[in-house]
């Protein structure tokens, strides 16, 4: 029974609306009998919802506005003011309808982002191909995706290619070629083509749930202001009880009483901070951008100095070995083949690349070297049959005693002035061979960076283990205020620190592992990374999903953009209260008019935060023409 | 220990946060709630030896907010 009610409010309040313009009417047609009752029964059925809640609410003694309303409507009835009634009834419900639809709307974004999440999925069992329901498919799982299709799980393409639309986990709808051993997202739609993978992580493993589980959090995070504006309605509330029993002591008239105590209703208040931040939030998770929670919105919004990794987050992080020289009785090919034996090892994304380059050659390498130690950060050291090699960075070749000949030294400097890494290999204490390894600058850090700059930005800094030659290539390039090369990771921690220290407020940008300390040191961590890795998403206040430093301007011009609206939303509830409180005082605000301005002022809050959902829309759709263009 | 998450109907007025938190926190066994007001969901931690998920969904229900899940 009372669920029911609950079901058809939306036509109570339609026939409320009705008996209101009836009543109006017949005010018109001077018929005063029709009118009263028109007035009554309004006030009877949209009453009911109200009054079944304030009930509710007082069986479980707790708190709710239902029951100040209720109280107003019992109020006006005894004083005769069957308009008032009529009309505070129905604007509650209408108003609370109106609100559902608006705040449907700012929760739009997440909604849609659900809706994007694979039903069922296409698997081979038992030597056939059978549907089953999402939650069915397991780790291991051989998985078909045909054109059209939402990839069900994560995993590895094992054959097929297919053009990819990944727009769900990265933001990004310009589609993607996807082929032998490239990893695929739940939630992504195969635009054309044909694929199996097998699956690596399914159900609220994957990275398409992780990322729904964190908007879902992150929508509830409350900011500070929000947190503020909690702890005055905690002490409002009842402050307007009390002041309203005054108004009534000292005016002797209940009439004010009650309308004060209905006006005062802290309703844009409450919701002004809040919806702010679920429009903004719901921005950045359509732009492939996640933020976590208002905390961090309104931290990001005050951040002044920029702390860049190099490697995989200015540049493309994708380096090649762009040449090989050779020093000693050792041939190219023989260096390449033992360096890279070395390299399978290890974890480093320069030993993958000499790794990849053998394999491109089409080497074999399959003798396992023994005897690996990793010297973090400098190279490594493994025995590969009889011969010992040092491989890694000059410090490394230093450290085990290694001789470097000047016309050595000359040349790996030379190499890095043009903006490469120069890896020393050794063999047995002599240098054998240098490894030139290249990354390039992301196309769009340039335009990123004076956004941002313009945006409010005073200090871009850059961290690199990386070479200084290289480093300062690239600091040039990008118009860096400073740059520190050669860091180990725990450097990058103090760097942070240290700018915290005097005072800066520090967002750190980073990829990967490594990064990791020095994001969860700083005031915001930002971690890069396509599909984004477990590790960066964990500890990452703000984690970009397509792996694209415009994404970094829009976010920090968004949490500028959600903390100015918040703020607006703010004031103007505060100034409503106080204006229609006021008023009231006054005498020139009634019940009906005062609820009617009540409302309107949630719904504005409402509106103006739904004005964040488009928030930069035209720059990000531009954009998006011309990379279609350009494919 | 166990945490739970409700999916309700569409929330929409922030002040049933308050009267949920409230009044489920006055519960016995219930060690946390968190109403999630823009996914309408309930996270409630609790101790199963104390309270059941029926008679919290049974409290929330009574306040007027129908459990979906």
């Amino acid at each position: 029974m009372l669920l029911k009610i609950n079901k058809f409010k939306n036509h109570i309040t339609a026939i409320a609306g009705f008996l209101l313009v009836l009543a109006l009417v017949t005010h018109f047609m001077d018929l005063t009998v029709l009118k009263q009752a028109a007035l009554l029964i309004t006030t009877v059925i949209a009453g009911i919802p109200i009054f079944i809640k304030a009930f509710q609410a007082l069986r479980m003694k707790v708190f709710s506005i239902e029951l100040l309303v209720a109280i107003a409507v019992i109020g006006a009835l005894f004083i005769g003011e069957y308009v008032e009634s009529a009309v505070v009834t129905f604007l509650f419900l209408f108003g609370d309808y109106l609100e559902a639809r608006t705040l449907q709307k700012t929760r739009s974004s997440l909604k849609e982002l659900i809706d994007m999440a694979p039903q069922e999925a296409v698997v081979w069992r038992g030597g056939e191909e059978v549907t089953v329901e999402i939650d069915k498919v397991e780790v291991g799982d051989h998985v078909i995706i045909r054109s059209g299709g939402k990839v069900p799980v994560d995993g590895s393409v094992i054959s097929g290619q297919a053009s990819l639309n990944e727009a769900a986990v990265t933001g990004e709808s310009v589609p993607k070629m996807k082929s032998k051993d490239d990893k695929v997202f739940s939630g992504t739609i195969v635009d054309s083509g044909y694929m199996e993978i097998i699956a690596e992580k399914v159900g609220d493993d994957t990275t398409f749930a992780k990322i729904i589980e964190l908007m879902e959090e992150a929508q509830d995070s409350k900011s500070k202001t929000e947190k503020f504006l909690d702890k005055f309605a905690n002490v409002y509330t009842p402050a307007v009880v009390i002041l309203s029993v005054l108004v009534y002591l000292i005016t002797r008239d209940l009439h004010i009483a009650i309308t004060f105590l209905v006006v005062a209703c802290p309703g844009a208040l409450v919701i002004g901070a809040p919806v702010s931040n679920v429009a903004g939030i719901g921005n950045g998770a359509k732009n492939g951008v996640l933020v976590k929670g208002g905390e961090v919105m309104d931290k990001f919004s005050k951040v002044d100095t920029i702390v860049f990794d190099k490697t995989g987050t200015l540049t493309k992080g994708k380096p090649e070995v762009t040449d090989i020289k050779v020093f000693g009785e050792y041939e190219e090919e023989d260096v390449l083949r033992l360096v890279a034996q070395a390299e399978t090892v290890s974890e480093h994304h320069l030993g993958r690349t000499i790794v990849k380059k053998a394999n491109e050659k089409g080497m074999e390498l399959s003798i396992k070297p023994t005897n690996v130690e990793v010297m973090k950060g400098n190279g490594i050291h493994v025995t590969i049959g009889v011969n010992h090699l040092s491989i890694g960075n000059k410090k490394l070749m230093d450290a085990d005693g290694i001789h470097i000949k000047d016309e050595v030294s000359a040349y790996a400097i030379e190499r890095e002035k043009l903006g490469n890494t120069a890896i020393f290999a050794a063999i047995d204490g002599k240098i054998v061979g240098i490894f030139s390894i290249a990354d390039q600058i992301r196309e769009d850090a340039v335009e990123a960076l004076t956004r941002m700059r313009k945006n409010g930005i005073k200090k871009m800094i850059m961290l690199t283990g990386d070479n200084k030659h290289t480093a300062e290539l690239v600091a040039k390039k990008l118009g860096l205020d400073e740059f520190h090369a050669e860091l180990l990771p725990e450097n990058k921690v103090e760097w942070v620190k240290k700018l915290k220290e005097e005072g800066h407020v520090v967002a750190m940008a980073g990829d990967g592992i490594n990064d990791a300390p020095a994001i969860a040191t700083a005031d915001i961590g930002l971690a890069m990374g396509e599909g984004g890795t477990d590790v960066s998403m964990e500890t990452a206040d703000v984690v970009l999903m397509a792996d694209k430093l415009m994404q970094f301007s829009h976010a920090y011009s968004l949490s500028k953009a959600t903390i100015r609206n918040m703020k607006q939303n703010t004031f103007f509830a505060v100034g409503t209260v106080f204006v229609l409180l006021a008023g009231v005082l006054a005498g020139s605000v009634h019940l009906a008019s005062g609820m009617f301005i009540h409302e309107a002022s949630v719904l504005l809050v409402i509106l103006n935060a739904m004005r964040l959902i488009r928030f930069n829309h035209r720059n990000i759709e531009r954009e998006r023409q011309v990379q279609v263009a350009e494919v | 220990m166990k945490t739970i998450k409700l999916q309700l109907e569409p929330l929409t007025c922030p002040s049933c946060i308050k009267k949920i938190e409230t009044r489920l926190g006055k519960m016995n066994g219930v060690e946390e709630v968190k109403v999630m007001f823009n996914s309408s969901k309930v996270k409630a931690t609790f101790n199963e030896e104390s309270v059941k998920v029926e008679e919290i969904k049974e409290t929330i229900e009574k306040l007027g907010y129908p459990a979906l899940n």
